[in-house]
């Protein structure tokens, strides 16, 4: 397997304010990786670095081959990282297809395209002439996943894609996880919901105030551990 | 009759003030921010056409080329090295230093202009004329000069609404920070958007010194009008922006016909009256 992402004691500061203390994660190609952690543990921190949104100028951030450290966040995408953003942000003033394609505009060549999206989110194409913001919630989230497939990224980034829709839709989209990864994409999810993480993940970082807590398979991690790497507590005994 | 005739050379005024207002809307709309000196890039604008065909004695189509290309790439370079240095949250820095530029340019042009009044001349077009009844005509400048207006908002619509380049400067306009996730480079963008509405400004100034006298100092009340345009027609609508021009023209003709003092006055009372009525312009925001 190659390395596709590597980020070394990676930090992030909001003025005074540290958010993030020395990350090390590793990401290779054709991993589903999830990072858990409770509000304000830095997951969309970390996520926002990776893809240029905050400065990482001069630290060690690996992807595919090539340090992206302070480089600016569209020559980040050209490279084939794209992001689905947390709280989905399509913009309002273009259609469902129009939010599509301004994901292709890098011009990335690859398995997306407009007919692959429709037929992974079939319930996209009966809408696809309205404005994107006038769709539910789960569906305005497949438009999210679809405009940053449209870019044929090697590794998508998707922050809370779970939060605020019906487990039920959640479950629509999380299945089709395993069909971007068939299409050569790699996944890191960041997620509040542990048991999805779990379900989807080949391995699961847990981030506790700006740290990584816990790291491994979802096989080889017992509930205690992570409610201890989570909350920071020790499970009670009974 | 002459009210009739009034409010026709009022729409074909209007045209006039649609292109004045066209690059201002297309700024606004994209970076959310007010160029002060609009008016004063169309004055420019103004003085080129005059320099090449007049001073230099070039061919009209070549120095229409020319200030067309000149404005564009003039507006590119002045958004990409200037003013995305002082976009920002901050509504106040990019005002300063467009009122800055406004200073600069006016003063810039009395040095090399003088202060005198001057007028392109365009031959037998000032007085040629169609004849649309017995008793009205219209003059062919001012009809041409509509239909270009008609021409330039139309282009604008098509590329915004349907082109790649709009598709993008759209979403730039709804949520800038998202775009660089989409590929997107807003400095360029901003450029990009910067330049075709200099272009369009190039197209106000070509206008502008064939259809009226003008001096250094014209683009504060060319930017004021282009002002009123926008707002009447609603901000972030391109063809409510040629509407706010026809209404502001026409508005401004039947002053004039009542008594020729209240010509800017009534273009003023006109606009007062539907920032009253309409705060947010005739048409919406945004149409498809």
């Amino acid at each position: 397997m190659t390395r596709l992402l590597e980020t070394q004691g990676l930090t992030a500061h909001y003025g005074d304010f540290q958010a993030l203390f020395g990350i090390d994660m590793t990401i290779d190609a054709g991993e589903t990786v999830a990072i858990i952690g409770s509000n304000g543990a830095g997951k969309s921190t970390f996520l926002r670095a990776l893809t240029g949104l905050r400065p990482t100028a001069g630290q060690s951030v690996q992807f595919d081959g090539q340090s992206i450290a302070g480089l600016p966040a569209y020559r980040i995408h050209k490279l084939g990282l794209a992001m689905v953003p947390e709280g989905r942000r399509l913009f309002p003033s273009l259609t469902v297809e129009e939010n599509l394609l301004i994901g292709a505009a890098g011009g990335r060549k690859g398995p997306w395209s407009l007919k692959s999206i429709y037929d992974l989110f079939p319930d996209l194409v009966a809408k696809k002439h309205n404005p994107g913001t006038a769709l539910s919630g789960g569906q305005q989230q497949m438009v999210a996943i679809g405009r940053a497939l449209m870019s044929n990224p090697k590794l998508v980034l998707c922050d809370e894609i779970s939060l605020g829709l019906a487990p039920k839709i959640i479950k629509d989209i999380y299945q089709a996880v395993p069909q971007i990864r068939a299409n050569g994409t790699s996944v890191l999810v960041v997620e509040q919901d542990v048991g999805q993480a779990l379900a989807v993940a080949t391995r699961v970082y847990c981030f506790m105030e700006g740290r990584v807590s816990l790291t491994g398979t979802p096989a080889s991690l017992t509930r205690s551990q992570i409610a201890q790497a989570y909350f920071g507590l020790t499970e009670e005994a009974h | 009759m002459v009210w009739i005739n009034a409010v026709l050379q009022g729409v074909l005024l209007g045209g006039l003030y649609a292109l004045f207002a066209a690059g201002l809307s297309l700024m606004f709309g994209v970076m959310r921010f007010v160029n002060i000196a609009h008016g004063d890039f169309i004055v420019v604008g103004a003085y080129l056409i005059l320099t090449f065909v007049i001073s230099w004695g070039l061919n009209p189509i070549i120095g229409v080329a020319l200030v067309l290309i000149l404005m564009a790439a003039a507006g590119y370079l002045n958004q990409r090295f200037v003013l995305n240095r002082v976009l920002g949250k901050d509504i106040l820095p990019p005002i300063l230093v467009t009122f800055g530029l406004s200073i600069i340019v006016q003063n810039g042009l009395l040095e090399l202009f003088s202060a005198d009044s001057r007028k392109l001349p365009t031959g037998t077009w000032e007085t040629s004329s169609l004849a649309l009844t017995d008793q009205i005509a219209v003059g062919l400048l001012p009809f041409l000069m509509f239909l270009t207006a008609v021409g330039v908002i139309a282009a604008m619509q098509f590329v915004f609404y349907r082109s790649a380049l709009g598709r993008m400067l759209r979403a730039t306009s709804d949520d800038p920070e998202i775009v660089p996730l989409m590929g997107g480079n807003n400095a360029r963008i901003f450029a990009i958007a910067t330049a075709l509405a200099s272009l369009v400004v190039g197209i106000a100034g070509i206008w502008l010194a064939m259809k009226t006298n003008f001096d250094p100092a014209a683009g504060p009340a060319r930017l004021l009008f282009a002002f009123e345009a926008v707002i009447i027609g609603g901000l972030g609508n391109i063809w409510g922006t040629l509407l706010g021009g026809i209404i502001l023209g026409v508005a401004q003709t039947v002053g004039a016909q009542i008594d020729a003092g209240y010509q800017i006055l009534a273009g003023h009372l006109v606009f007062l009256l539907l920032l009253v009525l309409r705060p947010k312009g005739l048409l919406p925001k945004v149409s498809h």
